[in-house]
């Protein structure tokens, strides 16, 4: 209505590794194609978090030229850790009985939000024109009921939605192909899948919730080019997760730690079981006497194959982990992400000049590397859901003995949404107090992400029913929100003796996982205005 | 009626500032960076003066390295007609910055210059009173409301104790609080329209200022950090604590 209409011949929503690599392979493959690219974040990279162990395959093949191309990938992984974890005790796991999937001597550690700041400048130089701070905030239909474009936010509304005097309408983007790149459970993403019935015949997507933390430590502490994973402690046998430590440059480490959605028990709290992981002795050795400077959470996919969606549409096509693409037991997603995007240029280049249809992007997509690993890797995670000890040893059967090759196909068996057990069910997990030093509260780790959301603007995590959290689901799960959410979004409080859902939107570091967990799928995440969320440095 | 308006560079707000380990400074590398936040409402009061018809021509004009120009670029998506870029590398002193808006003013004759009462990363407040005794202009610093008039201006002041209001004639140097207007979104339409705006580039050697330190710093060390906070659970201790530790009474 009234809205201004901007016409490309590609509109890509969302500025990571896939987006980006979709950009800049439709440029190098046409340079007079227009092509913009809209990110939510108030610049390229802030809203990026990730391990990250960066396999520079899909890069090579993108940009040959990237060592001479000044590129943030400086960190060669020199050596290689795996331990399991007991209480106070770890074990070493040699490495060469890791599956080759795990192993890591030809990666490089970096940070992924300065690759896609490296990414942008290298997509603006073939013309590519990105605009940060502009969420897509809507999909656009022809009347046929193909993709015809979407929707930036309005700008300048209210709490109560009334435009204020700031108020800037939202522009239509249209192109001939929107493609959709918004990561882990992008909200239009989300819907596309819903309208166009992509997930047909498909397990359910698996998620995990990834956190990550910078710090400086002490020089004797740090061995520049170490990567190391564990397994087993904090967690139990029964539920997912891993943690990684990636030594970078300047003294730097990446300390992180993912646990899979599909947990059981409503009591636990991820950010309580990393921050619990890291006063292990293994661990805070490492640490202590450092000091954390970054911290951020984001989403991820763990589904793989079997839960990967259909990636094109009328219209559109999914990339990266809007659809999800990320390897499970190679622990990455970049390389597979910016390959995808790779794919999806290339169809839509004989899209628009053969008029070919964009059903090419699976084919092509079947037949890339990306395909044979996710299809090599395709059993691991569900056979983690028989526990760690079974897991492994399946892995170890399957990865190591067959390659990924068993002739059958593990099924994911539920939603994320649907594993939680009731709470009066479950035991409750008493973690340990914050001491300030290894370990943090969440509202000092929130003020290191640097986010902010301007104060009077709608809510943007609705609630299909406002009730909903106080009278089923605090009582039948403890309302979970307050332990899932790593930002302390979700509170729930005692006001004269009645209890009220409180939602501190201002807060949320967009990582999606209520829009992924809540048990009844009552919160769904919107785009807040452009700009708003965490500001992540190096992450 | 022209109007210059001085925009910098800094750290954003939101960001955590983090000082080097060495104490040379602070960390700059991969940190978002954004216009200094009183400057928007400079660029967006001129603006707005020159919608009103009282200005025909707003100019946008930053000192620094060559990503400086992003200041000037957000400028012009938000209605300033056209940019000056001075570029310059390493730190640049107040007074070097009006010593080098003082050359720019030589070379446009605007009638107004606007720019934010302070930057939010040195917090020095020094460039506009500066550049006011080097113009031997009027000066009104903490502007929260401009009234343009014939010839003057009306300028109300934040002052500690309470609103100050002034008349200055122009040509004058205004600096701008952050209750003076609520600045504007650049929408995306005027985002591509600023990329064909032009901007100017002038090497500061070019414009003959000497732009070396007169400072010497030290040392950058983070404040110390604040202690946490205790219940006591009476008055006396109370009163015994304010006495004794806090040394207050």
């Amino acid at each position: 209505m009234g809205r201004e209409s901007m016409e490309y011949d590609v509109v890509i929503v969302g500025g990571g590794p896939s987006g980006l690599s979709t950009a800049i392979k439709l440029k190098q493959l046409n340079q007079n194609l227009n092509v913009c690219l809209l990110e939510k974040a108030s610049e390229i990279g802030a809203h990026i978090l990730s391990g990250n162990v960066f396999e520079t395959r899909a890069l090579d093949e993108l940009l040959p030229d990237w060592k001479k191309l000044n590129s943030p990938i400086k960190t060669k992984v020199s050596k290689e850790k795996f331990l399991f974890l007991g209480k106070t005790k770890s074990l070493s796991w040699p490495t060469w009985l890791l599956p080759k999937v795990q192993q890591n001597h030809n990666n490089y550690i970096i940070s992924l939000a300065n690759l896609c700041r490296w990414l942008a400048e290298q997509a603006e130089a073939l013309g590519v024109e990105i605009f940060p701070g502009f969420p897509a905030s809507e999909i656009l239909y022809n009347e046929d009921g193909s993709v015809k474009g979407v929707a930036t936010q309005d700008m300048g509304i209210d709490k109560e939605g009334n435009k204020k005097d700031s108020f800037e309408p939202g522009i239509e983007l249209l192109g001939k192909v929107t493609v959709f790149a918004e990561g882990c459970r992008g909200h239009l993403g989300k819907q596309l899948i819903e309208k166009f019935e992509l997930s047909k015949d498909k397990d359910p997507q698996q998620y995990g919730i990834g956190f990550k933390e910078i710090w400086e430590i002490e020089d004797k502490n740090h061995e520049e080019g170490m990567v190391m994973h564990t397994a087993g402690w904090p967690l139990d046998n029964n539920t997912y997760g891993g943690s990684f430590m990636y030594h970078a440059e300047n003294k730097q480490i990446f300390l992180g730690y993912v646990i899979g959605l599909d947990y059981k028990n409503p009591h636990l709290s991820p950010y309580d079981e990393f921050q619990r992981f890291k006063t292990h002795p293994s661990i805070k050795k490492i640490i202590e006497g450092g000091k954390r400077i970054s911290y951020g959470a984001r989403a991820l996919i763990e589904g793989g194959l079997q839960s990967l969606p259909q990636m094109f549409m009328p219209g559109a096509l999914l990339v990266g982990c809007d659809a999800g693409t990320l390897n499970m037991p190679k622990i990455k997603g970049s390389h597979t992400a910016m390959k995808s995007g790779m794919i999806a240029a290339e169809t839509i280049i004989k899209h628009i000049k053969e008029k070919k249809s964009l059903s090419l992007y699976e084919e092509n997509f079947k037949k890339s590397w990306v395909y044979e690993e996710l299809h090599a890797a395709r059993n691991v995670k569900p056979s983690f859901s028989w526990g760690l000890i079974l897991g492994i040893i399946f892995t170890g059967i399957d990865q190591i003995l067959f390659k990924g090759k068993l002739p059958f196909t593990l099924k994911h068996k539920h939603a994320d949404h649907e594993t939680l057990k009731p709470s009066n069910k479950m035991p409750k997990i008493e973690y340990p107090k914050y001491d300030n030093v290894i370990t943090f509260d969440k509202t000092s780790s929130v003020y290191l992400t640097g986010t902010n959301h301007t104060e009077n603007q709608p809510v943007h995590l609705k609630l299909i029913d406002p009730n909903l959290p106080i009278s089923y689901t605090l009582e039948k799960f403890d309302e979970p929100a307050q332990r899932y959410c790593p930002a302390g979004v979700y509170e729930v409080q005692k006001e004269n003796d009645q209890n009220k859902f409180v939602i501190n939107s201002q807060n949320c570091i967009h990582c999606k996982t209520c829009d992924i967990k809540e048990p009844s799928q009552n919160i769904t995440w919107v785009t807040p205005e452009g700009g708003g969320g965490p500001k992540y440095g190096n992450m | 009626m022209k109007i210059l308006v001085a925009v910098k560079r800094v750290i954003d707000y939101n960001v955590q500032v983090r000082v080097k380990e060495d104490g040379t400074g602070v960390v700059t590398d991969n940190v978002k960076m954004s216009t200094n936040p009183p400057d928007d409402n400079a660029i967006e009061e001129a603006v707005k003066i020159k919608e009103s018809g009282k200005a025909t021509e707003v100019i946008a004009v930053t000192v620094g390295e060559e990503k400086a120009q992003e200041t000037v670029r957000k400028a012009l998506a938000v209605g300033a007609d056209r940019g000056i870029h001075v570029k310059a590398e390493g730190v640049i002193e107040p007074l070097a910055v009006s010593k080098i808006l003082q050359k720019i003013v030589d070379k446009e004759k605007p009638d107004l210059v606007f720019m934010g009462k302070q930057a939010i990363d040195d917090d020095c407040n020094q460039t506009g009173q500066m550049l006011s005794a080097l113009l031997d202009w009027p000066q009104a610093t903490f502007a929260s409301k401009i009234e343009v008039k014939e010839g003057k201006l009306e300028v109300v002041r934040e002052i500690d104790e309470g609103l100050e209001t002034i008349e200055i004639n122009t040509p004058a140097i205004v600096t701008c609080d952050l209750r003076l207007n609520e600045p504007r979104y650049a929408s995306l339409p005027n985002i591509m329209k600023a990329k064909k705006k032009p901007i100017e580039q002038i090497n500061v050697s070019d414009l003959g200022v000497d732009i070396t330190p007169k400072i010497q710093q030290l040392k950058v060390e983070e404040p110390p950090k604040r202690k946490a906070g205790i219940k006591v659970s009476s008055v006396a201790e109370l009163v015994q604590k304010l006495k004794n530790e806090a040394k207050v009474i």
